[in-house]
Order: C-alpha cells, then structure tokens, then sequence
C-alpha cells in the first residue's frame, strides 16, 4: 500500500509542477513526472509480491508470476510520452527563439 | 476492410514523405485520394453491417477477450461516415489553401496520422488501443497547431500541447485503475464483468478521471481554455479539423462510449455532463459575444454547440440522444464549412478581423453564400439541419421533465442567434470598405470553392435526415447503440 501512496505523491508533484511552475522547461518536467508516475503504477498492478517471470517450461511449476500485460502497456506509454517530451521541448525552444524567455507569463501574445 | 481504415492513412502517412518531398504537388493529391478511399471504404462497411449486426477484426486472429480486436457497430460507422466524408472535403480544401506554407509535405503526413488516430479510435475494440489512437490523433493535432510557426502559433501550440498531455495522462490513470479492477482491456469484456462485482468507489473515481480527461479533449467548460487558442491560430483546415472532427470523436466519442457501453451511465454522472453542458452551452455563446476574431467567434460558438450535444447524452433518453447524435453530424458540417469560409475569406482578404472584413457576398460570392448557409444553419433556422436537431434536443428536455433546462437551450439558441447576427452582417453584407482591408489580389480556386459547396448542399439536406431514407437508419443505429448500454459489441 505504502508504495502506491509514494506513486500518488509523485504523481502529484508532477501536477503541481505542471499547475504552479512558470519555467516552460520546468513544465515540460512536470508532464515527465506525471507521465512516470503513471507509468509506475502500471508496473505495480502487475508486481506479485514474489512473482516470477511468465514463462512456462515443461519442467517447472510456476504458483506465482507477474502479470505481463501492463509491463508492455508501459512500453508504448513510455514511447507516448517521448513524442509528447520531444514535442514540448522543440516547440519551447521555438518559443524561446521568438519571445527570448521561458517564463509562460511572459508568453501572451494571444489575448482572451 | 476494416482494417483498411488504418491502413490507407498509415500507409499514406509513409508515401508523403518519400515521394511528395521530391515533387510537391504529390502530397497534396495523394492525401486526398487516401481521404477518398477511407470515405469510399466507410459506405462499404455500412452495406456489410446492414447484414451483419457489428463487424469484428481480430488481431493474429485471436479471440477478443485475450485478443486485441476492432470493433465496428452502429455508432462507430454513423462517426466513420462524417469523419471521413468531412476530412476528405478538408483534404480537397488544403491542397491549394496550403500554397502559401512551405514544407508542405510534413502539413499532409501529420494530417494522415491525424485521420489514422480518429479512424482508430472509432474502431478500438479495447480501451488502451483507443487511448493510444487517441494520442496519435491528439499529437499529430498539437504539431499541426503550431504548423505556421509565428509567435502566436507556437504559444497556442504549446498551451494546447500542455493541457491535453495532462489530459491524456489522466485518461491513462483512468485506465489502470479500471484494468487493476477488471483484469481486462477489452471494452465488451469489460461491460460484462463490472455490473457483476456490484458498485464500488473506484468506478466513481475513475468516471471522474474520464470525465476530466474526455471533458479536456470535447473541450467542455471548465476545460475549454486550450480551444480558442488552438482553433483561431491553427491552419484553416486543421480548424475545421479540430473542431469538425477531432473534439467530437477524440472528446464526445470516447466519453459517450465508455460511459454507455462500459461504465454504465449512473444519475451522478448525467447530473455532472448536464451541468458541465449548461456551462459550455451558455459560457460559450456569452464570450463569444466580443470576439473580433472570426476564427475566435466560431471557436467559441463550438464550445456553446458542443454543450448542445453534451446536454442531449446527458440527460440520456432515446430522443435526446437521437437529438445528440443528429446535432454532432450537424455541427461536423457546418462547423468544418464555417472554418473553411474563414480560411477563404483570410486568404482573399488577408486579416481575421472582423471590423475589416466586408463586402464578402459581394466579391467572393462561394465563400459569402456557403458561409450565410452555414450560419443559418448554426442559428437554428429552419429548414436547416440545426434547427432539427436543437428542437429534437429542446423537445427531449421537456419529455424528460426538465423545463428549465429547455428553456436554457432555447436560450442560448437565440445568443447564438444574436451573436452571429451582430458578426457576420456587417463582414458580408457592409459594403463600406472601411480603411484597412486590401485584398490580397488572390482568388479562391476551384480546389478551394468546390469542399465549401459540397458542404453547404450537406447543411442544406441534413435536415432530410429525419425523413424515413438510409440516412435515418444511419441514425438509429448510432442511437440504439447507446441505448443498449452495457450490450457492447455483441
């Protein structure tokens, strides 16, 4: 229990870093964070406490193993959440070319 | 043949680059023949499913529980129809509206995987497929945003961009929690084993994640701010895009589906979309009030329009969510032709703002006339298609003993009425050229004209709908799909 408490609380700092920050880059960790401790959690409905590898051979007798399927969901997540990284960083750096700065306050071209 | 539906934008998605980079009039071309063969594709799938109740692709052919599947029934083919019809206009459209980008060819492959993700979603037959079409289509939306690469483009982008992760990274928690439950991804599946383990909190939570993260994407009102940036400053087309197609599939599509089909619709969660649909519906038409912006005024309008069709699935009876449906068709047309006419009356005129444009009837009589039809049509002016289905809606508030929700939709009917009204006369009746506006010199094309006139006969015949045609079995279907609730996929 007390490892998915510790996900939820990465979880949340990565929301208050994506709420509260106004650095683009620090944003664009935020995301990172959330998006990792999401991908934790996955991981951890799958864990069996002293599970072993899905792998079946003739000669063994498997009682426990961990559940495989969210190990590979996480895999595409994690790729999700490359081309999301990679595409917040060029577009900031796009942004700092333009408005020389990070700071999202001071980003406000568009009004309304 | 359902499998087709990924395959021809993927596969075009691949082509783009390697041959429309050499010659640059291939992109263009070879994206709407790809547009084509997935509109073509979607009537086949319709003739199929008359005989078939839904159609089922198994990946590796593995059966679906432990298989990944697609799925296609009533509901998805009646999206696969106006999505694809829509983008195949849109495709038209751009191919000649895009001359004045450079580096064209990247504009038609991120529009490609944009269909692929809309297509997939629609088909997904389990939950964590259509979270990842979801966010092909999604990503593919954030780059084309920001596509002109001007300040203002990138900024929206970027907001845009920053939302709908946060978004999506709830969607994905959503899911978890919900396979961690189920033991299962698989959508039907899943319908069938959760009415058996009895309420639970974690189903509450979970629809609440959803409806955040859903809510985000369709743009309702607490979750609208990304809308007005991303659809004024993005391309014409991906406007019509991304407010044609994208927040009704990505948001209302993927929301109605799971709450219907799988979660089951519980009165706590109708109480919340109504509510959620009131504030889009009436927040939505009162800022659009001051817009100057013609792209900011249509962005706005859909959020109010999108509460419209939030309100009819909320309050859940066959009518209303008939009305929903017919109102979702309706607004994919008129809204991807209105953003449309506003990318032909920038590239004519050169400005967005609406205090300089006038006199569009006058010199550019397609985009004037397509545009009147299309505003008439969202004002709910009868015999227009928009006027059916907001009195299908209005009249389904009342069969459901909710008057005063009838009264706001009425409403907010005529704020959208004013407020079109107070915009629009002066941009294409006025005739005083005020001071500002030079036009460019550039004349629309018959690529550019010819989308917008198809569109506007759509609007003008929608409302025929309701006669007994194909068109209204087209409709039932999708209606009885999410009547049947928990019956998915069988």
């Amino acid at each position: 229990m007390t490892v998915y408490i510790l996900c939820l609380i990465l979880f949340s700092i990565g929301l208050y870093c994506v709420v509260r920050k106004r650095n683009l880059i620090k944003i664009i960790i935020g995301i990172g964070i959330m998006d990792y401790a999401v991908n934790l959690f996955f991981v951890l409905i799958g864990y069996r406490e002293g599970g072993r590898s899905p792998i079946f051979a003739s000669d063994q007798v498997i009682d426990k193993m961990v559940d495989p399927l969210p190990q590979s969901l996480v895999l595409t997540s994690i790729v999700i959440g490359l081309a999301i990284t990679l595409l917040l960083v060029a577009i900031a750096i796009r942004i700092y070319e333009k408005y020389g700065t990070f700071d999202i306050t001071k980003i406000n071209k568009l009004k309304g | 043949m359902i499998s087709l539906l990924l395959i021809i934008p993927l596969s075009s998605a691949f082509l783009i680059p390697i041959i429309g980079k050499r010659i640059k009039w291939t992109g263009g071309a070879i994206s709407s023949l790809a547009a084509f063969a997935l509109a073509a594709n979607s009537f086949v799938i319709i003739s199929n499913l008359m005989k078939y109740k839904t159609l089922l692709y198994k990946f590796g052919a593995f059966p679906p529980p432990a298989g990944i599947s697609l799925i296609v029934d009533g509901l998805s083919v009646f999206l696969l129809i106006t999505v694809n019809v829509v983008a195949f206009l849109i495709a038209l459209f751009s191919m000649d509206y895009m001359k004045q980008y450079t580096d064209r060819w990247k504009f038609y492959t991120l529009f490609m995987f944009m269909l692929a993700g809309v297509n997939g979603v629609l088909i997904a037959g389990d939950i964590f497929n259509l979270y990842v079409f979801l966010e092909v289509a999604a990503i593919a939306g954030y780059f084309l945003v920001g596509f002109g690469v001007r300040d203002e483009e990138l900024e929206a982008a970027f907001k845009y961009a920053v939302m709908g992760s946060v978004a999506s990274i709830f969607i994905l928690l959503g899911i978890g929690l919900l396979y961690s439950y189920t033991s299962t991804l698989n959508m039907a599946e899943m319908a069938r084993i959760l009415p058996q383990t009895g309420t639970s909190s974690l189903v509450t939570f979970v629809s609440v994640l959803f409806l955040m993260g859903f809510g985000l994407k369709a743009a309702l009102v607490p979750f609208h701010s990304w809308l007005p940036y991303a659809h004024s400053q993005a391309p014409a087309p991906i406007s019509a895009m991304l407010s044609g197609v994208s927040i009704k599939v990505l948001g209302i599509y993927a929301l109605a589906r799971i709450f219907f089909n799988v979660l089951g619709m519980t009165p706590a969660v109708c109480f919340i979309l109504i509510a959620l649909a009131v504030l889009s519906m009436v927040a939505g038409s009162i800022m659009a009030f001051g817009q100057s912006d013609i792209k900011r005024l249509f962005a706005y309008s859909s959020i109010s329009q999108i509460g419209y069709i939030a309100l009819g699935l909320g309050i859940g009876t066959p009518l209303a969510i008939s009305g929903a449906l017919f109102h979702l068709f309706n607004h994919s047309i008129f809204k991807s032709l209105l953003f449309l006419n506003s990318g032909s009356i920038e590239y004519a005129a050169g400005t967005r703002d609406l205090n300089r444009i006038r006199n569009v009837i006058r010199e550019d009589p397609v985009t004037g006339y397509t545009n009147l039809i299309g505003s008439l049509s969202i004002c709910g002016v009868p015999p227009l298609g928009g006027f059916w289905s907001k009195l299908i809606i209005i009249l389904a508030c009342i069969q459901a003993n909710h008057p005063i929700l009838a009264f706001v939709a009425a409403v907010v009917s005529m704020l959208t009425l004013a407020y079109y009204f107070k915009a629009l006369t002066p941009a294409l009746f006025g005739t005083h050229a005020t001071a500002g506006i030079k036009a460019s010199g550039r004349k629309i094309s018959f690529a550019m004209a010819a989308p917008m006139v198809i569109l506007a006969i759509l609007v003008v015949i929608s409302g025929m709908m309701l006669l007994p045609n194909p068109g209204r079995e087209l409709l039932k279907g999708a209606a009885n799909v999410l009547q049947n609730g928990r019956n998915y996929g069988k």
